[in-house]
């Protein structure tokens, strides 16, 4: 067996992790609405409508997860600050649904969310106009995670900052927001945020169908951005990612413009976190300032570190496994889950560099070693 | 300062760069001039200022005064470091910098001559022209059969020859070596005097050195720099002779 002399240019080859990852996620898109759905109460494989939402929304948390690991796993940039995107593509989608909420609100005003009649305001502020559009606010839950991250990204990266600094002004970044969005006068509910949301198109959130679509949906889009990413870390344009990582000077000198670079990825990320922003607000009902809390932010990345950094589908899993185990501890012994996520990072930091997913590549690749010490005389 | 005195042969011209960081001066009023497809080596003492001269000809350092000139009348001090890349002048570092998670031919892949831009970069694909020129640049540096291994796993000698490959397939018109033997075997430090010497010609080469015997098998003009200016300019076996060098470099 021969290595060709240039490497196949699919993007998907050699990457069964991936493909692994996919092939699950298709299932439980197309099965997961079914066994809700069709298959009865009392049956054990019913699938019960707590945990369509619970895993619904871990399934966004995973895309913010896997926007995380491009720009930190591929290119080096840590951003502590991930969840201002989120939160932000989140209160976008936020805003339409409360326009869909119409007249049926506590206080029974058309033209006024709640929240506005009770501060007493008279009109809607002039960045709440065009929400009642399903179409404009999706392009809002794209455009205002990105021209955030363009500007801010500009600024950082065009003066250089990198590492330690960088994160640290994001976690600022996200801090500021969080204070913003505190205020009442912001026009965006203030501390309570926006809920009590009715119907997203036309169809009520209460409903078990449109409960099992926003799952599917989240699914379908995690494997979309999977796919969108695999892509793009495949290409020339992964590689100079890679060399910005290890060698940013080397990169320069080599005649690329890494401000560029950096911020098209920076931007790219954003866009998809707020993507994951809107779907989990429809799933989890609320979007209030405290996604903007700097805590949220970190905790994605301990996700990444914990999954595998720089894999793609080891961020996906690490989102997944953590998430899992929060529900679980936070109801079971909520004491002590602050302690077990600290640990978690920690020992992930020290035995497992390369996450859970490392621990696979490793054993796999024992495995490949003993086949070729067993077979020299085939092997070549 | 004029310009004028440039030669239309002239690739690279240092007129009087200072440089000084919080009152030391790295550069005082520094001048060289390098012809086309001429080879200049340079040597000079612990901060001389050899690599402050590297930093400011590739960008990475504006200097305090003083102009850089790069072919006939580009104005280096205006540029970046990309920029200056793009316009034909290659650097290797001190330290061999590869990127050490990708392979040989990822490596020079990215250095290979030709767009930088971001969207280029996604949709890009190497034409059979660029495979063959990637193929000879791996006989060249003679590591062939290690194409799809990743560059952490060459030995230092390895990653240095590495880095020239890249440099190579840059295909800059300039290119700045920085102690390419260091760390490399007798042999190895004779094969990288031949590879240099062989590219001099179609290339212009500054290359900035320690190793004496390294000096000599490159046989080609010596610059000497001390404390931030040149002391003085000419062959090895003069300069070997000459008392100030004696002295800059045994101490006074």
């Amino acid at each position: 067996m021969t290595a060709p002399l240039f490497p196949s240019s699919s993007f998907l080859a050699g990457d069964s992790g991936g493909k692994g990852l996919l092939l699950v996620l298709l299932v439980a898109a197309i099965f997961v609405p079914v066994l809700n759905l069709a298959v009865p109460d009392g049956s054990i494989f019913h699938v019960s409508s707590y945990t369509l939402t619970l895993v619904g929304k871990y399934l966004c948390l995973a895309i913010l997860a896997l926007s995380v690991d491009l720009i930190w796993g591929y290119c080096g940039i840590l951003s502590l600050g991930h969840g201002a995107f989120f939160a932000l593509g989140g209160y976008a989608f936020g805003m339409y649904l409360m326009r869909q909420i119409g007249d049926r609100g506590v206080y029974g005003n058309a033209e006024l969310p709640d929240f506005m009649v009770f501060l007493d305001w008279q009109e809607l502020p002039w960045y709440w106009s065009g929400f009642d559009n399903f179409g404009f606010a999706m392009l809002m839950v794209l455009v205002v995670p990105s021209v955030l991250a363009f500007v801010f990204g500009w600024l950082a990266f065009r003066s250089r900052v990198t590492g330690v600094y960088f994160s640290i002004i994001t976690q600022a970044l996200t801090y500021a927001l969080l204070l913003a969005f505190f205020r009442n006068d912001m026009g965006f509910g203030g501390n309570n945020g926006l809920t009590d949301f009715k119907e997203v198109l036309g169809y009520s959130l209460q409903s078990e169908v449109t409960r099992n679509v926003l799952f599917s949906l989240s699914a379908v889009s995690l494997g979309l951005f999977y796919l969108l990413f695999r892509w793009i870390v495949s290409s020339k344009f992964g590689r100079v990612l890679v060399a910005i990582r290890d060698a940013e000077s080397r990169t320069r000198f080599t005649g690329y413009k890494v401000e560029y670079y950096k911020l098209f990825v920076f931007v790219l990320s954003a866009a998809v976190a707020g993507v994951a922003g809107a779907l989990y607000v429809p799933q989890v009902g609320i979007i209030n300032p405290g996604e903007f809390s700097p805590l949220n932010s970190i905790e994605v990345v301990v996700w990444v570190a914990i999954g595998g950094r720089g894999t793609l589908y080891g961020a996906v899993i690490g989102a997944l496994i953590v998430n899992y185990a929060k529900t679980y501890f936070t109801a079971a012994m909520p004491e002590v889950w602050l302690f077990m996520l600290g640990g978690l990072f920690v020992v992930s930091t020290i035995y497992l560099p390369k996450g859970v997913v490392g621990l696979f590549q490793q054993y796999h690749e024992r495995k490949s070693a003993n086949v070729v010490k067993t077979l020299p005389a085939e092997a070549t | 300062m004029k310009t004028a005195h440039i030669s239309d042969n002239t690739i690279l011209y240092v007129n009087g760069i200072s440089k000084s960081f919080d009152g030391f001066k790295a550069l005082n009023s520094l001048s060289l001039t390098l012809e086309k497809g001429q080879m200049r080596a340079i040597i000079g003492p612990n901060g001389a200022g050899k690599t402050t001269m590297m930093d400011v000809i590739t960008g990475k350092l504006r200097p305090d005064s003083g102009e850089v000139i790069f072919g006939e009348n580009i104005d280096l001090t205006q540029y970046d470091e990309a920029e200056i890349a793009n316009l034909g002048i290659g650097r290797k570092f001190q330290k061999p910098t590869v990127i050490e998670s990708l392979s040989l031919l990822e490596n020079l892949e990215l250095a290979l001559q030709g767009s930088r831009g971001v969207l280029q970069a996604l949709f890009h694909r190497l034409s059979g022209e660029q495979k063959s020129r990637i193929d000879e640049v791996l006989e060249l540096i003679a590591l062939p059969d290690r194409r799809h291994e990743l560059s952490g796993a060459l030995s230092h000698g390895q990653k240095q020859w590495l880095e020239i490959g890249m440099l190579l397939v840059q295909n800059p018109q300039l290119l700045l070596v920085d102690e390419p033997a260091a760390g490399m075997t007798d042999s190895e430090t004779e094969a990288t005097a031949e590879l240099l010497k062989e590219i001099t010609g179609d290339h212009s080469v500054v290359v900035v050195e320690h190793d004496m015997d390294f000096i000599k098998a490159l046989d080609t003009t010596v610059t000497v720099l001390h404390e931030g200016s040149t002391l003085t300019e000419g062959r090895l076996e003069d300069i070997q002779n000459d008392q100030r060098v004696i002295e800059v470099y045994l101490g006074r």
